[in-house]
C-alpha cells in the first residue's frame, strides 16, 4: 500500500436566495422569521386556477450572477416544471429551468493560499422557485410553514475542478462574497441563503491502476464550517473504505449522504441514486424570455468590479498585504468607501490602516456598514493627509476619526477642537527638550557615552517630550532636535 | 321574459321596464320547476343573487353608470373560482373547496353588473365529451332527456338552452364549449388563445384552455366577449392588447363581409353523420347565396390532431392535477399511515375514472425515455396543424366543418368506450392546438328533432370578423330561435 497515491474531486451545487422583496411568481413579500403561513396568498399555496407572474427582478439579479459567473447568457430561455411530491411543495412540482437555462459555461476564479487562485468551472446557473418547510413537532403529524415557498433561488452548478475541502470553502466562501458586492443575495447561512452540496470521489493510483470510488452527494449544507469538514471527512471515509472493500465508481452506486453536525460524520441516506423522473416538461403558464442585446448590455454596465479582482489590484496598484486587502473586500460597500477616498486623494496604505483597524472596529460596535457612519470618504481622505502632512500623529488620527463618527465634523476643525496639531516649530520644541534633558541626567549620560543603553535612553528622552507636550509635538522634530543636542 | 336575450334584457332592464329582481326571480323560478330534470348546476346562490340584483336595480334608479351586463342573469362553469360558494370542478376532490379569490372573469362579469345565479355542471376537471364524468350530477339535454348535453360544459349548455340562465361562461380545451353549444342547439364560442384570462379557471391542459361565452345568438356571444376579453397581469398567457386590440364586438356586427371566402375540407368531413354532413352543405348554400366563395382545401394533418391532443392535454393535466393531494386542501383520506398514503388514497378516494385515466396517460407520455417518442412528437404535430391553418388563411377567411360527427347521444352509450368518446372532439380540438378561435352556431336538425351546430373558425384575434360571419348566418335563419321542449318532472 505504501505507493498509494490519491486525488479528491469535488463539484458543487449551491442554491442561492435572492434577496429580491417579493417573491418569484407571486407578489408575497420574501421574509424570514415571520408568522407561520402568513407571507403567503393563492399563487405560491398552489390553489386552484391561479398562474404564475415571472418576478423581473430575480431575472436580472440571476442574469448579473451569470455575468459575473462569466457564463454565457442565451437569448432565450423558458421555464420548466419538476414533478415530485413532498408536502412543502403545495404543487407537487417545482418551477425550474431544464435544458435551456438562463446562463451556463461560466467559471469563478477562486483564491487559494499565497496568493494564488484557481479557475472553477461553472457548468450553469439557472432559477427556481423554493419550497416551504415541513415542521415535525413531536405528536402523530407534521405541519408546514409555506412562507418559504416560492422565494427566487440560484441554483450554480460548478464542474468537478475542487481537490479539497479547504478548495470547496474557498469558493463558497468567494461565491458568498460576489453575491453579496453585486447586491443580489444576502448569503445569509444563518438564514439559510445559501445551501451546498458537494459530489466527492477519489481517483486513487496503485501499483495495479488507476481507481475511481463511487461518488457521494452530501445533501444540505448550510456552513462553510460543515462544507469543509464534510468533504475532508468524505474523502477519508472513501478512502478508508476503498482500501476495505476495493469498491470503485459504477452505474447506479451513487449515495446519498447527510453530515451529522455534532459527531461530525456523514450519513448514508439514500443507498442507490434511484432513477429519479422528474417528469420535466415546459411550464405552459409562463412564457419564455427572450432577451435583447440592449437590455443584456444594460445589465453588463451595472456590473461592479468583483471582490476578488478588487483584492488583487489593491495588492498590486497599493501595496497593501494580501490580508489587508481581503479585509477592505469582504463587503462592498467598506471596499467603495475606501475606492472613493482614494479617489478623493487620500494615501491608500494611510486609508487602509485607518478603515481597518478603526472603522470596521466601529462599524462592528455599532453593528452596521461604514457608510452609516457619518463620515464621507472625502472628510477621512482629508485626515489621511494630515496624516501624511505630519500635521498630526498617526495616534491622533484614530481619536479623531471616532470623533468624526461622534460628532460629524471635518477633521481640521476636531483637530484644533481636540488640540492634537502636532508641534514643529524647532524653536518651540528646542525648549521643551532642553527641559527634559536637564530633567534627566542619567538618560543624558547613557547616551552620550554609547553602549548598549543608548537606545533606550535615547527613546526615553522622546518619551519625555512627547509625554511634556501631551503627544502634539512630531516626533520626526523631536527626534532632530534631540540627536543635533546629543550628537 | 325568458325568451328575451341577454342585450334585449339588459337593454329593458336599463330602461326600467323590468327589473333585474323580477327577471333573477323570473329564472330561479324556472330553476325551481326544470333544474330537477335538467340537473344543469352544481350550485344556485338565490339569496345573493337577488340581494346583487336588488342592488343593480338601486342604482340604475339612482341615475349610476352601470356595466355592460347590468343586471342580467348568469350562470358560470364551476371550473372558474368564486370567493362565494364552492368550486368544485364537478369532483369529489374538491366538493368542498371554497376559493379564497375570484377569477379574472369572475370580477370582469361583477364589473359588468352581471347577476351570478349559479355555477353549472361540466365533466370533471373538464375532462369529457358528456358531462357523464361529472363526480357531482348528472346532466341531460334539454332536447332529449334520455340524451346527454355534450361536454365537458354540458351543465352551462343546458342551463343556457333550457332557458335557467340567460348566458354563461364555460371552458374550452378541445371543444367543451363548442360540441356541448351543438348538442343543446346555442351559440358557443372558444376565442383566440390568450383573448380571455385564465386566472382563476381551474387547469386542465393550461396551453389549450380558454373561457368564453355560450349564448343564444350571436349577439350576446359578441356582448359577453366584450366584457370578458383583454389583458390580465396576472396571466402571462394573456395577450397584450396593443398587439391585438379588443374591439366593440357588437358595433359591426350586422355588417355582412364583402367577398367572403370559406374553406371546406371535404375529405376530413366525411367521417360525420351523414344528417351532420347534409346540414353542414346547406349552411354552406346559405353563405353562397349571400355571395360567399367556397374553396375546398386539404389539411393533411388533421387527421393527427386527437392523438396529438390527448398526448398534449394529458401531460399538462397529470402536471396540473397534481397539487390535489389531501395535503392543503380538498379531499383527504381518514387516518393515513404515513404522508405517501395521503397522497395515494385521497386521490384514489377522490378522482374519478377518466380524470385517472388523463393523469396516468398524461404521467407516462413525460416519463422520462417516452418524453421525446410522445410529448415531443405531440408538439411537432401541433405545429404541423398550425401549419396547415395559416396556409388555409392564405387562401380564406376561415374554414368551415362540423362542431361534432354526431348529434347529441344517448346517456351511457359511450361511457364504456372512451376512444368512441374521445372522437366527438375529433373537429373541434385543432382549434385548440392551433390557437385559433372557434365558433358553434345552431343551422339545423336531424330527424330526431336534435340540433346540429355549424362550425367556424378564423385565425387569431380576429373575433371581430368570426362574429360578423357567424351572424350573417343568423340573419338569413331562425334555427337559433328554436326552443327544446320543457317538460316538468
Amino acid at each position: 500500500m505504501a505507493d498509494l497515491k490519491y486525488k479528491v474531486i469535488v463539484g458543487l451545487e449551491i442554491h442561492v436566495q435572492l434577496c429580491t422583496k417579493s417573491k418569484m411568481f407571486c407578489g408575497c413579500a420574501v421574509e424570514f422569521g415571520a408568522e407561520p403561513n402568513s407571507r403567503v396568498c393563492p399563487v405560491c399555496l398552489g390553489m386552484p386556477g391561479v398562474l404564475p407572474v415571472m418576478n423581473k427582478q430575480a431575472f436580472e439579479y440571476a442574469v448579473m450572477v451569470g455575468l459575473a459567473l462569466n457564463c454565457r447568457i442565451p437569448m432565450f430561455t423558458k421555464w420548466d416544471r419538476k414533478s415530485y411530491y413532498y408536502p412543502d411543495l403545495p404543487k407537487n412540482y417545482q418551477i425550474s429551468q431544464y435544458d435551456l437555462p438562463l446562463s451556463e459555461n461560466g467559471y469563478i476564479e477562486i483564491p487559494l493560499e499565497s496568493s494564488q487562485t484557481k479557475r472553477i468551472g461553472i457548468i450553469r446557473a439557472h432559477l427556481e422557485e423554493d419550497a416551504g418547510k415541513n415542521l415535525h413537532a413531536t405528536g402523530n403529524f407534521s405541519q408546514v410553514d409555506l412562507n418559504r415557498t416560492g422565494t427566487p433561488l440560484l441554483e450554480i452548478v460548478t464542474e468537478p475542478d475542487m481537490n479539497s475541502g479547504a478548495e470547496v470553502r474557498a469558493l463558497a466562501v468567494e461565491l458568498q462574497r460576489m453575491v453579496r458586492f453585486l447586491g443580489v443575495s444576502e448569503a445569509d447561512m444563518q438564514k439559510g441563503h445559501m445551501r451546498f452540496e458537494p459530489n466527492i470521489n477519489l481517483i486513487i493510483t496503485r501499483g495495479d491502476g488507476e481507481f475511481r470510488t463511487p461518488i457521494t452527494e452530501i445533501k444540505n449544507l448550510n456552513s462553510f464550517r460543515a462544507l469543509e469538514r464534510s468533504v475532508n471527512y468524505e474523502a477519508q471515509r472513501q478512502l478508508d473504505e476503498f482500501i476495505e472493500t476495493g469498491i470503485v465508481m459504477e452505474m447506479g452506486n451513487k449515495t446519498t449522504r447527510g453530515w451529522d453536525d455534532e459527531k461530525e460524520v456523514t450519513v448514508l441516506q439514500r443507498e442507490k441514486e434511484e432513477a429519479h423522473d422528474y417528469r420535466y416538461f415546459p411550464d405552459p403558464d409562463l412564457v419564455p424570455v427572450e432577451l435583447t442585446q440592449q437590455w443584456l448590455d444594460e445589465i453588463k454596465s451595472r456590473l461592479c468590479e468583483l471582490p476578488l479582482k478588487k483584492q488583487m489590484r489593491y495588492v498590486q496598484e497599493y501595496c497593501l498585504s494580501d490580508y489587508d486587502a481581503g479585509v477592505l473586500t469582504a463587503d462592498r460597500s467598506t471596499a467603495d468607501f475606501f475606492d472613493e477616498a482614494v479617489k478623493a486623494g487620500g494615501e491608500p496604505k494611510r486609508l487602509c490602516n485607518l478603515i481597518t483597524q478603526t472603522g470596521l472596529k466601529i462599524t462592528k460596535e455599532k453593528n452596521c456598514s461604514i457608510n452609516d457612519l457619518s463620515v464621507t470618504p472625502q472628510s477621512l481622505a482629508d485626515l489621511a493627509k494630515m496624516v501624511e502632512d505630519s500635521i498630526i500623529s498617526a495616534g491622533s488620527a484614530a481619536t479623531i476619526f471616532e470623533a468624526m463618527v461622534e460628532t460629524g465634523k471635518e477633521p481640521d476643525v476636531l483637530a484644533q477642537e481636540l488640540n492634537l496639531i502636532q508641534k514643529s516649530d524647532a524653536g518651540e520644541l528646542e525648549k521643551i527638550v532642553d527641559t527634559v534633558l536637564m530633567e534627566n541626567p542619567q538618560a543624558v549620560e547613557d547616551v552620550t557615552s554609547g553602549g548598549k543603553k543608548e537606545k533606550k535612553a535615547m527613546g526615553f528622552l522622546l518619551g519625555q517630550v512627547m509625554q511634556k507636550t501631551k503627544g502634539q509635538a512630531n516626533p520626526k522634530v523631536v527626534s532632530e532636535i534631540l540627536a543635533k543636542k546629543l550628537g | 321574459m325568458e325568451e328575451l336575450s341577454a342585450l334585449e334584457l339588459r337593454d329593458q332592464i336599463a330602461a326600467g321596464k323590468i327589473s333585474s329582481v323580477e327577471a333573477t326571480k323570473a329564472v330561479f323560478e324556472r330553476i325551481r320547476k326544470f333544474e330537477p330534470v335538467i340537473g344543469a348546476y352544481i350550485s344556485t346562490h338565490e339569496d345573493r343573487a337577488l340581494e346583487f340584483a336588488a342592488d343593480v336595480d338601486r342604482r340604475i334608479a339612482a341615475g349610476e353608470k352601470m356595466g355592460q351586463l347590468a343586471g342580467v342573469p348568469v350562470a358560470i362553469k364551476d371550473n372558474m373560482c368564486t370567493t362565494f360558494g364552492a368550486t368544485t370542478c364537478a369532483s369529489k376532490i374538491l366538493e368542498n373547496f371554497h376559493a379564497p379569490y375570484n377569477a379574472t372573469v369572475v370580477e370582469k362579469l361583477l364589473a359588468a353588473d352581471a347577476v351570478i345565479i349559479g355555477k353549472a355542471n361540466m365533466d370533471e376537471f373538464a375532462m369529457g365529451s358528456s358531462t357523464e364524468n361529472s363526480g357531482l350530477k348528472q346532466t341531460v339535454n334539454p332536447w332529449d332527456t334520455t340524451r346527454v348535453p355534450g361536454g365537458s360544459s354540458g351543465g352551462a349548455t343546458a342551463a343556457v338552452a333550457g332557458r335557467l340562465c340567460f348566458a354563461a361562461l364555460g371552458s374550452d380545451t378541445g371543444g367543451s364549449i363548442r360540441q356541448p353549444a351543438s348538442f343543446c342547439g346555442v351559440v358557443g364560442l372558444k376565442p383566440t388563445y390568450g383573448r380571455v384570462s385564465r386566472y382563476g379557471l381551474v387547469a386542465y391542459g393550461s396551453s389549450l384552455d380558454q373561457i368564453g361565452p355560450i349564448t343564444r345568438n350571436v349577439a350576446d356571444t359578441a356582448l359577453l366577449l366584450n366584457v370578458i376579453a383583454g389583458h390580465d397581469p396576472a396571466d402571462s398567457t394573456s395577450v397584450d392588447e396593443t398587439k391585438a386590440p379588443v374591439s366593440v364586438y357588437l358595433q359591426n356586427l350586422d355588417k355582412p363581409i364583402d367577398g367572403l371566402r370559406i374553406a371546406i375540407v371535404p375529405q376530413f368531413n366525411a367521417g360525420a353523420e351523414e344528417q351532420v354532413q347534409k346540414a353542414l352543405n346547406e349552411a354552406i348554400s346559405v353563405y353562397k347565396n349571400l355571395g360567399a366563395e367556397i374553396i375546398e382545401i386539404e389539411m393533411p394533418h388533421l387527421d393527427y390532431a386527437i392523438a396529438a391532443y390527448y398526448v398534449i392535454a394529458t401531460a399538462e393535466a397529470s402536471s396540473n392535477l397534481a397539487r390535489y393531494d389531501g395535503v392543503h386542501y380538498g379531499h383527504r383520506t381518514e387516518n393515513p399511515r404515513d404522508y405517501v398514503e395521503v397522497y395515494t388514497k385521497s386521490r384514489a378516494e377522490a378522482f374519478g375514472q377518466e380524470v385517472k385515466r388523463r393523469i396516468m396517460l398524461g404521467t407516462y407520455a413525460l416519463s422520462s425515455g417516452y418524453y421525446d417518442a410522445y410529448y415531443l412528437k405531440a408538439l411537432k404535430v401541433r405545429n404541423l396543424i398550425r401549419g396547415d391553418f395559416t396556409a388555409a388563411f392564405e387562401k380564406c377567411d376561415c374554414v368551415m366543418m362540423p362542431v361534432a360527427p354526431t348529434t347529441a347521444f344517448k346517456i351511457g352509450e359511450k361511457v364504456n368506450d372512451p376512444l368512441q368518446m374521445y372522437l366527438s372532439d375529433i373537429y373541434t380540438i385543432s382549434a385548440n392546438l392551433a390557437g385559433i378561435p372557434g365558433i358553434s352556431i345552431p343551422c339545423g336538425m336531424d330527424d330526431k328533432g336534435l340540433p346540429i351546430g355549424l362550425q367556424i373558425m378564423v385565425p387569431a384575434f380576429v373575433e371581430e370578423k368570426l362574429l360578423r360571419i357567424a351572424r350573417m348566418f343568423e340573419a338569413q335563419t331562425d334555427w337559433h330561435m328554436k326552443k327544446p321542449p320543457m317538460n316538468e318532472k
